[in-house]
């Protein structure tokens, strides 16, 4: 097992081989930041009631999506839950299908079908948005059993959070993808609450990374508020996962900042624990990483601000602006509809 | 034509899925090196190793998930489980993924993976290995669900259901595996969609399918005895429904039975008298019977077993009730 208790933030030139430099820093806190923003717009238009259902935001968390997904290829696969918006937009997925989603349009990446919950997006490999807690992971094996059959050098990314822990899915896919050495980057974004029950009070061992490691998983913990960590650790795990090194598991140890959905009331944190959180949020810490090294010296957060703020718009406009599916259309994808493949190859 | 058996003509189905498409595997609990639980799998881990059949834990809902992954992934698994009762540590998977992928992500994701498993009672296995819950399956919007019958139906199914590009459940009647018969040399793949009129008679129709096929048969011969023609219905696919044949016979018998090993309430032939109530009533001169498993869970001791399993002589008696 190798095990990075509280990996120290990437210096400039760490074996990773990816300085903070400019561009990229940037690109990270571009990233985070069109998140934080689509997510607060989304509880605007849910106060609209343009959004409607269950709506599960991560502000606060957002540095654990991008962090990853900086580590994988376009070719890998990506397996996410409930919380997702953050996966869907740092891997690629539009925020304009993203947000026609969440309204229920014909254009949303689901068609309308999923919703917040079930964003999938078959041109970026992401395979959901699952709302069963642990259920993705299975299927993430899955995938990569199929990767291990078929000889591809590819890597599933399987995210989750610390209540999946306590399923036993959780158990029996890590048990699965260590017994067959299968390429799964177990991603447990450990935010210390599965919805409103406190990891103490769900799991007899709340070191979760020892949970992965009792079935010979590799594992990291990380800061999860700290984009760099992630994204570095991620590196080398994702390498280690696509060099043929199995499975590997990272706890992103991180925090929800607003309510678990839209109908939480929050009666079981305090508001000071919250705070707390906050000042170590992921993006302010960020940016005053970047202007220590005068990145953000000539206006650029401004700028990104910006142009941000123009893609969400646009977004939004594209969302309003997009179709209803046709009620003629409920019964339509129960089945396929491609004709059945023809017999042997 | 040569003798063989259900069990056999199921293995040369797996046999010849595995040789014809490399995509195609096999996965489940003691399918490899014990050689299946009801040894249909037995020889085939030395035919194609142990990457193709794939011994797994007792983790149902992780491997069937894990077919379904691979399904996206772009192989073709055909995942065993055990027995039907132990289905439901894997129902998640089944009916929230497998079930639910293609519509849930507009299209995109379609599971092209088929389940086997057995079912039914009449070994004394008692009541968590003698359960026929095709049923609840059948209740499951995007699942085709088949239940062979016959030595054709055993080898010829499996191919088609690798080739739908959705999930498909196969459900093999336990007590089916040791019976024998006789089996073309070139038997091959058949239809999945339509039932089956497995006799022809005017009098009276008898639903069945997979366990009750050879009760409504048995039935039927005796009732011809009594001067009554029973026409015999094998499901053969339970969703979605062949309809049309069902409906068709009625309206020549004017009188239906539906023979079904699941329990009574909720039940495929509750569902099966409903379409025919709904849609054939006035061809109908009685009202449509049916004959069930006792609503118990099945108990171990023979005698009680026999008398909770419907045999030819219930479907003969509420074919007489009828009226016939």
């Amino acid at each position: 097992m190798t095990r990075a208790s509280a990996v120290p933030a990437p210096k400039a030139g760490t074996a990773s081989g990816r300085a903070p430099g400019e561009d990229h820093g940037l690109h990270l806190l571009r990233e985070m930041l069109r998140i934080r923003r689509f997510e607060e717009r989304c509880v605007e238009l849910y106060s609209k009631t343009a959004i409607r259902g269950f709506l599960h935001l991560g502000i606060g968390e957002e540095a654990c999506a991008v962090g990853v997904m900086d580590a994988l290829t376009p070719d890998d696969a990506v397996v996410a839950t409930y919380r997702e918006h953050a996966h869907a937009l740092a891997r690629g997925v539009s925020m304009r299908s993203t947000m026609a989603e969440l309204e229920g349009k014909l254009e949303g990446c689901s068609r309308g079908r999923g919703g917040s919950m079930h964003l999938f997006d078959a041109a970026t490999r992401l395979y959901g948005g699952n709302a069963i807690v642990a259920g993705g992971l299975p299927l993430a094996v899955g995938l990569a059993l199929a990767d291990h059959l078929q000889g591809a050098q590819r890597v599933t990314a399987c995210f989750f959070g610390d209540g999946a822990v306590a399923e036993g899915e959780f158990h029996e896919s890590m048990n699965l993808a260590s017994l067959w050495h299968l390429p799964v980057l177990f991603c447990c974004e450990n935010n210390l609450y599965a919805m409103g029950t406190a990891l103490e009070r769900a799991q007899a061992e709340t070191d979760l990374s020892l949970r992965a490691a009792s079935y010979r998983v590799p594992s990291w913990e990380v800061d999860g508020m700290d984009v760099l960590a992630v994204e570095d650790t991620a590196r080398h795990a994702a390498e280690a996962v696509r060099a043929g090194g199995g499975p590997h598991f990272l706890e992103l140890r991180t925090y929800r900042f607003r309510a678990h959905s839209m109908y939480d009331p929050e009666l079981y944190r305090d508001k000071s624990e919250v705070e707390r959180w906050k000042e170590r949020d992921p993006i302010p810490a960020l940016i005053a990483r970047l202007s220590a090294d005068g990145l953000l010296g000539g206006g650029e957060l401004e700028q990104l601000e910006a142009e941000i703020a123009a893609e969400l718009d646009d977004a939004v406009a594209y969302a309003d602006a997009g179709t209803l599916e046709a009620v003629e259309d409920l019964e339509r994808f129960v089945t396929s509809e491609r004709a059945e493949e023809a017999g042997p190859r | 034509m040569s003798t063989t058996t259900y069990r056999e003509a199921m293995r040369r189905s797996l046999r010849d899925a595995l040789q014809r498409d490399e995509r195609v595997f096999l996965m489940g609990e003691d399918v490899g090196r014990y050689g299946g639980c009801y040894a249909v799998s037995l020889g085939l881990l030395e035919e194609f190793g142990p990457e193709r059949v794939r011994d797994t834990p007792l983790s149902e809902s992780a491997f069937v998930g894990a077919g379904i992954g691979a399904a996206l992934g772009g192989m073709r698994p055909i995942v065993e489980i055990m027995t039907v009762n132990f289905s439901l540590l894997a129902l998640d998977q089944i009916m929230n993924n497998a079930a639910t992928l293609l519509y849930m992500s507009g299209g995109q994701f379609n599971v092209p993976l088929v389940i086997r498993m057995t079912t039914g009672a009449g070994r004394q296995l008692a009541a968590q290995h003698s359960h026929s819950l095709e049923g609840w399956y059948t209740h499951i919007p995007g699942l085709r669900v088949l239940a062979p019958a016959t030595l054709e139906d055993a080898r010829g199914m499996l191919w088609p259901a690798l080739c739908d590009p959705d999930p498909v459940l196969i459900f093999e009647n336990g007590a089916l595996y040791n019976t024998e018969g006789e089996l073309a040399d070139d038997a091959g793949p058949v239809d999945i969609s339509t039932a089956a009129i497995r006799r022809s008679g005017g009098d009276v129709t008898l639903v069945a399918y997979g366990g009750t096929l050879r009760s409504a048969l048995g039935a039927a011969e005796e009732l011809a005895g009594d001067g009554v023609e029973a026409e015999v219905i094998d499901l053969r696919c339970l969703r979605p429904l062949d309809d049309a044949t069902i409906l068709g016979s009625v309206a020549r018998t004017h009188r239906a039975v539906v023979v079904d090993e699941g329990w009574r309430t909720g039940s495929l032939s509750a569902e099966v008298s409903a379409r025919i109530t709904e849609e054939a009533f006035y061809d109908l001169d009685a009202p449509v019977a049916r004959v069930c498993s006792a609503e118990v869970p099945m108990p171990y001791a023979r005698h009680l077993e026999d008398a909770a399993l419907p045999h030819a002589d219930d479907v003969v008696a509420a074919v007489h009730r009828l009226g016939a």
